[in-house]
């Protein structure tokens, strides 16, 4: 990006708005924003508390294991759609309608058939993750192109060797986009999951902090997370990109 | 030249004194209402290059992929080796109009990939790989991966994976066809040579006449929807000499006139 001739760098908006926080905060104009200082210095603090550590640690098995379902549900039903139009048919209208869904809603619900504990987190992670890797999957198994079907078969690839060597690798491209996606969504949903059921993790530290006006904590524990959310992102682009470059003359 | 007509078509497409290495009797191929194929018999001679050769929608790669096993016939059978094709097998390599080569492999893994499907040790399908990399002329270019190849490299590599399983028949779907025209020219000199040494039995598809009359034994003509044998050619070209001499050749370009002229109420 250039400003009147001069190269800005990528960070420097970031580091305007974060200017703008620290001044809003010391003007004490509103109670509800401390200066950026005093978080940070509240985050640094946050962390090595055992509380803290223990909701992460709560909260990030909560989240690992609704993506691991939703990663291999989602890429087996996304392979299934994509080879096959009878499922294509039968599921693709529900994909779509829970993939634009707001599942928030049905949290309660959740609460409701698994208890006001972990599993319904670990659902809502699911729910929320697994559909765009559905969608994205299945774009994927159906863009491999025929002739490399087609060579797979020619040189007797057995149906196991068809899908391991040629049609999983050749859609992985798309594959890891839906991943991506869905775990920017897992991380949504890990969140409102647990502020929903509001006794464990990082929600009941939410609410705690929230309920109780103490902003520093309050506003460390979202960018802690907001840090997290975009750090994996980050990470699964950055296998996405190296996956591209040779998937980049199909 | 030797020109032979439909009519004697079945009988002179028995050569005499040459063995036959794929059959194709009475195919006929239907994609549901529409008829592609109707009754082609063929017979294509062992260690020859036959080409297909016909206007756009005639059914000659629909042809070659039924040989290949790749598509079921709606009627007829093919013969490889006097045995009856009921899919794809180890006898027919099949060469692909876009390449088909694998984007995250190298050009060895890609070369081996035929020998790697039937479970050939790593060490023992490298080695072979490496001898048709070479022959293909791509020594050097082991480890690149197909996107830092040209089309034409590109297509070398596909070339090197059908030799590398050592089937007795190959089956060349428009190999050429998106190899820039210097590449192809080049591409199909060394094809001859290779034709020369592999000793294979070789059935391609075109739609270049000169393509057709530069590299074949035999030309099997077909006619439009749905796809017939229109006629049968032997170009019979003395290979012997240079190939610029062969393009300059009287009866190489009789020949190439000829089959235009047969064509030629075939294009719109």
């Amino acid at each position: 990006m250039t400003l009147f001739g001069f190269r800005v760098p990528m960070m420097a908006s970031l580091l305007v708005w974060c200017v703008i926080w620290e001044i809003v905060g010391r003007s004490g104009a509103m109670f509800l924003i401390p200066p950026l200082s005093d978080v940070l210095v509240a985050a640094v603090a946050l962390v090595q508390t055992g509380t803290w550590q223990a909701a992460a640690l709560t909260t990030l098995n909560s989240f690992l294991l609704g993506m691991f379902f939703a990663i291999v549900v989602g890429i087996a039903i996304g392979v299934l759609m994509g080879r096959s139009a009878t499922a294509d048919n039968l599921l693709g209208i529900w994909v779509n309608i829970f993939v634009s869904a707001p599942l928030s809603a049905l949290v309660p619900v959740l609460m409701i058939l698994f208890g006001m504990g972990e599993t319904t987190v670990v659902v809502t992670v699911f729910l929320f993750a697994v559909w765009i890797i559905v969608l994205d999957t299945r774009a994927g198994i159906q863009s491999v192109p025929n002739s490399l079907l087609e060579m797979g078969r020619s040189y007797g690839a057995s149906r196991f060797a068809l899908y391991s060597k040629i049609i999983l690798l050749a859609a992985l491209p798309e594959i890891l986009a839906g991943i991506r996606l869905g775990v920017v969504r897992g991380v949504k949903g890990v969140v409102i999951g647990q502020l929903l059921v509001a006794i464990i993790g990082y929600g009941e530290l939410f609410e705690l902090y929230s309920r109780n006006f103490d902003m520093e904590n309050f506003w460390a524990l979202t960018i802690i997370l907001f840090a997290a959310a975009m750090g994996l992102s980050a990470l699964i682009e950055n296998i996405e990109k190296r996956v591209d470059y040779y998937a980049g003359v199909r | 030249m030797r020109n032979i007509t439909a009519q004697a078509a079945s009988a002179a497409s028995r050569p005499a004194g040459s063995d036959v290495a794929v059959e194709v009797r009475g195919v006929c191929k239907m994609y549901n209402e529409v008829e592609a194929l109707r009754g082609i018999d063929l017979d294509f001679p062992s260690g020859k290059l036959t080409t297909l050769l016909g206007p756009s929608g005639c059914g000659k790669t629909t042809l070659l992929k039924i040989i290949a096993g790749l598509i079921p016939a709606t009627s007829g059978e093919i013969r490889v080796n006097g045995k009856t094709v009921t899919g794809p097998g180890p006898e027919r390599a099949f060469v692909f109009q876009d390449f088909a080569l694998m984007p995250w492999a190298t050009v060895m893994r890609n070369v081996a990939f035929g020998l790697e499907l039937k479970g050939m040790g790593k060490d023992e399908r490298q080695a072979i790989a490496a001898k048709y990399i070479a022959e293909v002329g791509l020594a050097g270019f082991e480890n690149k991966y197909p996107h830092e190849l040209s089309g034409g490299m590109r297509q070398r590599v596909g070339l090197a994976r059908a030799f590398a399983v050592n089937a007795d028949v190959l089956l060349l779907d428009e190999p050429f066809s998106a190899v820039d025209e210097q590449n192809r020219r080049k591409f199909q000199e060394d094809l001859l040579e290779l034709v020369e040494k592999e000793k294979k039995t070789f059935i391609f598809v075109t739609h270049s006449i000169e393509e057709a009359v530069y590299c074949s034994d035999r030309i099997v003509i077909l006619s439009r929807r749905p796809g017939r044998i229109a006629q049968i050619i032997e170009p019979e070209i003395d290979r012997s000499a240079t190939p610029d001499a062969i393009r300059r050749d009287q009866g190489y370009l009789d020949t190439v006139e000829e089959i235009w002229q047969g064509l030629k109420r075939y294009v719109d």
